[in-house]
């Protein structure tokens, strides 16, 4: 391993290993995959709340008058249209109509905050960059690995975060946010997650995270909070429907295939690749992303084959026992239309043994919303 | 935990415990852990013959799947089938109820396994 690639840490590192966490190589850090174990871990979002260091992802900020036509140009969703302190999901495309990278925007007060995935950032930053360049009136600033983002998801989390805060966090709706400060420190503070369970984001600066992550860990304990890894992570997310960069989002799976047409605005006059999308979007012949429950206990795995009928169609793109899903093995998979219809009986090949998985409507988990 | 005296490990982190001319496989309580939570064990079949050092089935944790190097030649006479139901009591219970299958032994113990003292050696 060259100096260049070596892993950066993020500031909670040392809280990690204090923890007894085990690190693996993510996106460029080393992270924390689990503490106690996956399905502990798991269990203590949906049910109470956990702890997520994510300062690995890329946090970028955007100034000027020019953000939102620049935005809108180069994304599917709508950015112009997002109000004052809303956070929205977007999708940077390609020409053609493949995806650059899954993002949140936030619209600050006077800025906008840009999160991109971490294992995205290295050809992110340089896109982002001469593309600003070229804009008028934008200007991008990095803060990735410097500032830091702790989420506290779960039931609970509203209870743990909100007696730290200066602003009212029970009124903040979902997919908003707010600045304000955390026990004192300055904070951007969001309502969005990764999970699928209501939750706060926090963008702190570095030097405050260990204090804050202590802290929250601390005041935590009485609701039943527990650190939680990308491992947890990814299971929540996988059961929310929410799609993975690299897995069901790739260069060459569109926003339409990867199942995240919701967030494709083609009322907008244009942006990068709308004509593919459109294209593709007539022709209704791609494959898409489809989420099976297999039959059996035979967990499925990212790349395992596909069949309908006797004909092999497509792949297995995510895939993790599910304990919201009735402690059922669940997976999404790329597949032609007809197979991804609900009810559609597939095979998964695993081991060279053919695995009933029938097709169901995503998400697989859906939390039950009490409020906003 | 500690690796029990009177077993023999291997370098793949499985255990033997010899019993007349029937040894009881399962994995070590490091391999477990190191897994993480386990969620699904496959089994060679009862009856089966086995060659030392080959991969009979697998283990498999919410993020990965491990191969089972089977460390003794003979037939498979018996397996743990509450693995099925509960994959999990490996987690708590490796050198125990975790166990995995049983093999009546065609060429006695193999030389090649580790006491408990140098298995903990190899783990450092």
């Amino acid at each position: 391993m060259t100096q260049e690639t070596a892993l950066r840490r993020t500031p909670l590192h040392d809280e990690h290993v204090a923890l007894g966490a085990r690190m693996v190589p993510f996106g460029g850090f080393e992270m924390p995959v689990q503490y106690a174990g996956i399905l502990k871990e798991h269990e203590a979002v949906r049910k109470r709340a956990g702890l997520f260091d994510l300062s690995h992802m890329a946090q970028y900020e955007l100034f000027g008058a020019g953000v939102p036509a620049w935005a809108d140009a180069l994304t599917v969703n709508e950015v112009g249209t997002m109000q004052p302190l809303q956070a929205r999901y977007n999708i940077f495309t390609n020409a053609e109509g493949g995806c650059h990278d899954d993002v949140l925007f936030y619209r600050l007060a006077d800025r906008w905050l840009l999160v991109v995935n971490a294992g995205n950032a290295q050809k992110m930053w340089p896109y982002l960059q001469a593309s600003v360049a070229r804009a008028a009136d934008v200007r991008i600033e990095t803060h990735h690995g410097s500032r830091a983002l702790i989420a506290v998801q779960g039931p609970r989390a509203v209870e743990i975060v909100a007696p730290l805060c200066d602003i009212d966090l029970a009124a903040m709706k979902y997919y908003f946010c707010d600045e304000g400060h955390v026990d004192g420190a300055k904070a951007i503070i969001a309502r969005t997650g990764y999970t699928g369970e209501d939750g706060f984001e926090l963008f702190v600066e570095g030097a405050d995270a260990p204090r804050l992550w202590k802290l929250l860990l601390e005041r935590g304990a009485a609701y039943g909070l527990e650190p939680a890894g990308l491992g947890a992570r990814d299971v929540l997310r996988l059961e929310a429907g929410m799609p993975l960069y690299g897995h069901e989002l790739e260069e060459d799976i569109s926003p339409l295939a990867g199942g995240q047409t919701w967030a494709v605005k083609f009322r907008k006059p244009e942006f990068l690749g709308k004509a593919a999308l459109e294209a593709q979007r007539e022709a209704d012949t791609y494959s898409r992303i489809a989420g099976v429950v297999l039959a059996g206990r035979v967990p499925a795995r990212a790349g395992y084959a596909v069949y309908y009928g006797a004909e092999r169609v497509g792949e297995v793109k995510s895939a993790s026992l599910a304990p919201s899903v009735e402690n059922k093995n669940i997976a999404t998979v790329l597949v032609p239309k007809l197979a991804a219809r609900p009810g559609a009986v597939l095979g998964i090949e695993i081991r060279g043994t053919i695995h009933e998985a029938t097709v169901v409507p995503m998400p697989f988990y859906k939390r039950s919303r009490k409020d906003g | 935990m500690a690796n029990p005296d009177g077993l023999l490990y291997t370098k793949d982190h499985e255990w033997a415990k010899i019993d007349g001319d029937v040894a009881t496989i399962g994995i070590t309580d490091y391999a477990q852990n190191s897994l993480g939570d386990i969620v699904y064990v496959e089994l060679p079949r009862v009856g089966v013959p086995v060659a030392e050092h080959a991969s009979i089935g697998v283990v498999e944790s919410v993020k990965a799947v491990s191969e089972i190097f089977n460390p003794v030649a003979g037939e498979v006479v018996e397996v743990n089938s509450a693995l099925e139901a509960d994959p999990a009591v490996v987690n708590r219970d490796a050198f125990g109820d975790g166990w995995f299958y049983k093999v009546k032994l065609a060429n006695g113990t193999p030389s090649d396994m580790l006491s408990a003292a140098d298995y903990e050696k190899l783990l450092g």
